[in-house]
């Protein structure tokens, strides 16, 4: 099948100012006949369903939380990157465009890309007018911070927790509508599946995670702000609850799934500390402002105290690889460096799966009470999971599975192609190529939801005959039944085994196979693994309790029961790419320096695989990216 | 890494029926776990024994969510300071220790299973005024409003209030003043929430009444038991800023409808 992408025409620079000219119109009158269905209340879901609302249109909100603010955007740490300028140091919108197409490897799509470099600087505005309280300067400007992958300072911050303060801006506005009458607001609410009639998604069906009670919702458009797919790693930076269901269901009903190998390991994690370990915390990328990275040049050492290694037998590996961007070197390049450092022996702590991030300079320099406000909350955190003073002997890090890249296919409406429905923020694929940047998130999600969506679902609702398709539809008596069935099946099972057991499984084997670095051989065996472990899933696991009534294991049971499918996508397309770019690393394919090696010629698309009824073997549709602006390159930061 | 043999009191509870604490014995949890992490295993242990497992709220783990929620030892989110449940590690107790773990307990927080509360209250309350009322695409250069760092630090202060109710279950009257006090105080200190100042903080409070808080009086159990360490001296300010708008409302100057409230 062919993709359309409808990247309008015209130069780069004013691709996105046309669009809007182009794009349609719905009078305030007819705005308030179209209902519209958000799934998620991220960044992404609660500036979509605010402004959506503030337009007109009705909206009913869904997330799986107790309420809209404990979205996973909220534990977002470093920042928000726009191009304001505002340092002086030759940002531009043009600077952070080509920083973001470099940065995702040349895997992204650049009309997507130079349109949330434009819009980064309407985002700022609008938190600091919601009285988001970014970080200020004695002269009461904002002050900015830099972040890998960008040699300006365009980085916009509150406190360690930026995420927190945009989502409640965000989250503010959406009770602002809701207040209004404008939002119907569904906490403690999962998506279960979606609706197509004829072809387009006309509705949900979703379960009351209270009184277990299995609903119908019909809409003229369904948006999908939920996220990414990195828990089925287990192990990851994630919330609990994060998972890949409302996507992997979508895709089940005909939507694409592009790029599900582009997946994001965040090079300053805290290290694992044992099997019991529920998750992984990220220690902020901001840290890499003024924390040096290194182990010990000798094995011999690692046993020892750092306090004991001189200078000269550290190992500053960052600095000594990359000294243009130093310590600063983009997310996926960190990270690699970091297991090299530990597959040569080198690494330091429980394991030896750990490198040291050692702010011993930078106290020496500014003090320890300039780096505590900068920092503070962070060596807190540290310190409370660890047991252990940042301020007096370095942090251990090892990467952790983060972001991810992939998602499902959208156009440059951010529609799928299955018509009316749409995909923000991480969920989809468009912007970040096979990596993201640091503070490159917030800035999606909030630009999809503020200001990209609520211009382009005129074009898809203007052929829609609003209400026309109503919850009395036979396919959504289809779907709740298909839903009720698989609570009964899960209940019925009684197996010996926990859910959370097989997510384990399923983890330790995709982040050993398709983790950091991959080869066909692994990914191979991973593919014949993953069906023998899902049919055990379905014979054995063990659910108790009923459907009737709060069941966080019938929840979760729901949830692995699609990574147990998704992982395998992911797999088949991590080996199905025959070259190394960004977080998707091949063995088989690097240079003699180590640095990964693209395949421009054969392999410059976006994946976008679509469902057959086998998982095994999906179809492989193509979008090929074409580069009008940026010169394809490698990829160098030394 | 040592292990630690301990003994749980939990509370354990279907909806509106009566509760009562379980006895569960939790052997060999090892001290770099979370407290979250010694439930999970405790529940991994109940399934396997065919027992119903704890229910307890959740996400992030990192602190930040605020949908964590036990009341440890009698003390929201348990012994240490500025610290959030998901975010205690077992070291901070001893081998033979018995820990009571309870919902955080309010007339406004009703249980919904074990130790899962629902706090919508709280949504509830920031409906009714705790935002700017700005349109997207309204605004101004971000730089065109200076605010000077102590007001946006201070702010950023009250800001970072994560909701997590342990203000209200530290209370012995259920207030929920702390809360409602950053959140009002965030926006009321700072210029963009000058215009609305009034209508926020009647329609917050009033709302707060209504969900059935109690009455603050100035035991500031509050202050000790939040994750955030949020100051009481938003309490001070939220009061300051209720007189005078009760006030200009006596008087007619803030418009009936504008509370959000009754």
């Amino acid at each position: 099948m062919s993709l359309n992408s409808n990247i309008p025409s015209g130069p780069m620079a004013t691709k996105w100012s046309k669009h809007k000219q182009d794009s349609k119109l719905i009078n305030p009158k007819n705005k308030r006949k179209f209902t519209v269905l958000v799934v998620g209340s991220g960044l992404a879901g609660s500036s979509a369903a605010a402004t959506l609302s503030e337009l007109g249109y009705k909206v009913k909100c869904f997330c799986f939380q107790d309420s809209a603010r404990r979205a996973h955007s909220i534990a977002a740490q470093g920042g928000i990157n726009a191009a304001k300028n505002y340092q002086n140091d030759g940002d531009s919108v043009h600077r952070l465009f080509y920083d973001t197409v470099k940065g995702g490897d040349f895997r992204a799509r650049e009309a997507n890309v130079h349109r949330l470099a434009e819009v980064s600087v309407n985002i700022i505005d609008q938190c600091v007018a919601q009285g988001v309280p970014f970080a200020r300067e004695y002269g009461g400007m904002l002050a900015n911070r830099s972040f890998g992958g960008a040699q300006v300072s365009r980085t916009f911050y509150a406190r360690g927790q930026t995420g927190q303060q945009l989502l409640l801006g965000a989250y503010s506005a959406l009770n602002k509508e809701i207040a209004g009458g404008g939002v119907q607001m569904f906490p403690r609410t999962e998506m279960l599946d979606l609706v197509t009639v004829d072809g387009h998604a006309k509705g949900i069906v979703t379960r009351d995670l209270v009184t277990g009670k299995i609903e119908s919702h019909a809409g003229d458009a369904v948006l999908l702000c939920t996220g990414g797919y990195g828990n089925v790693f287990y192990l990851s930076t994630n919330a609990m609850g994060c998972n890949v269901t409302a996507t992997w269901r979508a895709h089940r009903k005909g939507a694409f799934f592009a790029n599900p190998c582009y997946t994001q390991i965040h090079p300053t994690c805290i290290p694992v500390s044992g099997d019991y370990q529920s998750k992984l915390t990220l220690m902020s990328e901001s840290l890499r402002n003024d924390g040096r990275v290194w182990v010990p040049k000798n094995a011999a050492d690692c046993g020892k105290n750092p306090d004991q290694i001189p200078e000269d037998a550290r190992d500053y590996y960052l600095e000594r690889k990359y000294p243009s961007f130093g310590n600063l070197a983009p997310r996926d390049i960190s990270s690699r460096a970091a297991k090299e450092a530990c597959d040569d022996g080198r690494g330091v702590g429980p394991g030896g799966r750990g490198v040291y991030l050692d702010f011993a300079e930078a106290i020496g320099q500014f003090g320890a009470k300039t780096i505590a406000e900068r920092y503070g909350n962070l060596f807190d955190m540290y310190e409370r999971i660890t047991g252990e003073s940042a301020y007096k002997r370095p942090m251990r890090i090892y990467p952790a599975v983060h972001y991810t890249m992939g998602g499902l296919w959208v156009d440059y409406n951010l529609m799928s192609n299955l018509p009316g429905l749409h995909v923000l923020g991480e969920a989809n694929f468009s912007d970040h190529g096979a990596n993201r940047l640091g503070a490159s998130a917030l800035m999606q999600g909030l630009a999809d939801g503020y200001f990209v969506i609520p211009t382009t679902i005129a074009n898809y609702l203007v052929n829609q005959k609003p209400g026309s398709i109503t919850t009395e539809h036979p396919e959504f008596k289809k779907a709740v039944e298909n839903c009720t069935a698989q609570t009964k099946r899960f209940l019925n099972i009684k197996g010996k085994r926990s859910v959370d057991s097989f997510h384990r499984e399923l983890g330790l084997l995709v982040w050993d196979k398709c983790g950091m670095a991959r080869t066909k051989e692994g990914l191979t065996e991973a593919l014949n693994r993953i069906p023998a472990l899902r049919e055990e899933f379905w014979q054995n696991v063990n659910v108790p309790g009923s459907g009737d009534f709060t069941n966080p294991e019938l929840e979760k049971a729901g949830r692995v029961a699609d990574f147990m499918e998704f992982a395998e996508l992911l797999c088949l397309d991590a080996r199905h790419r025959e070259e190394s770019c960004g977080g998707h690393f091949r063995s088989e394919y690097q240079y003699p320096d180590g640095e990964a090696k693209r395949d421009d010629e054969n392999f410059s698309y976006a994946a976008a695989w679509e469902y057959t009824g086998n998982f095994s073997q999906p179809t492989l549709n193509k979008e090929p990216l074409t580069f009008e602006e940026v010169h394809l390159a490698v990829r160098s930061y030394k | 890494m040592s292990q630690l043999n301990l003994h749980l009191k939990v509370w354990r509870q279907n909806g509106s029926q009566p509760g009562h604490f379980q006895d569960i014995d939790a052997p060999d949890i090892p001290d770099h776990a979370s407290f979250l992490e010694m439930m999970d295993i405790v529940n991994e242990r109940l399934i396997s024994k065919g027992e119903d497992p704890v229910a307890f709220d959740h996400d992030c783990r990192e602190g930040i969510c605020g949908m964590c929620s036990m009341q440890i030892n009698g003390v929201p989110h348990g012994p240490e300071k500025a610290t959030t449940t998901c975010q205690l590690h077992m070291r901070k107790f001893r081998t033979g220790d018995t820990i009571w773990v309870e919902p955080f307990r309010a007339r406004a927080f009703p249980v919904l299973k074990d130790l899962m509360i629902d706090r919508s209250a709280f949504d509830r309350i920031q409906q009714a005024g705790g935002f700017v009322t700005v349109r997207t695409g309204a605004p101004q250069d971000a730089n065109a409003l200076p605010i000077g760092k102590e007001v946006a630090d201070s702010a950023m202060d009250a800001a970072e209030c994560i909701g997590c109710g342990a203000c209200v279950a530290a209370c012995k009257n259920a207030s929920a003043m702390l809360f409602v006090s950053a959140k009002a105080g965030q926006l009321n200190s700072l210029p963009q929430g000058q215009p609305e100042k009034d209508r926020r903080t009647l329609g917050m409070v009033r709302q707060m009444d209504k969900e059935g808080f109690g009455n603050c009086t100035n035991q500031y159990e509050c202050e000790a038991a939040c994750p955030k360490e949020i100051s009481v001296r938003w309490i001070t300010k939220l009061n300051r800023d209720y007189a005078v708008a009760a006030v200009k409302d006596a008087f007619g100057n803030t418009r009936k409808e504008a509370g959000g409230g009754d």
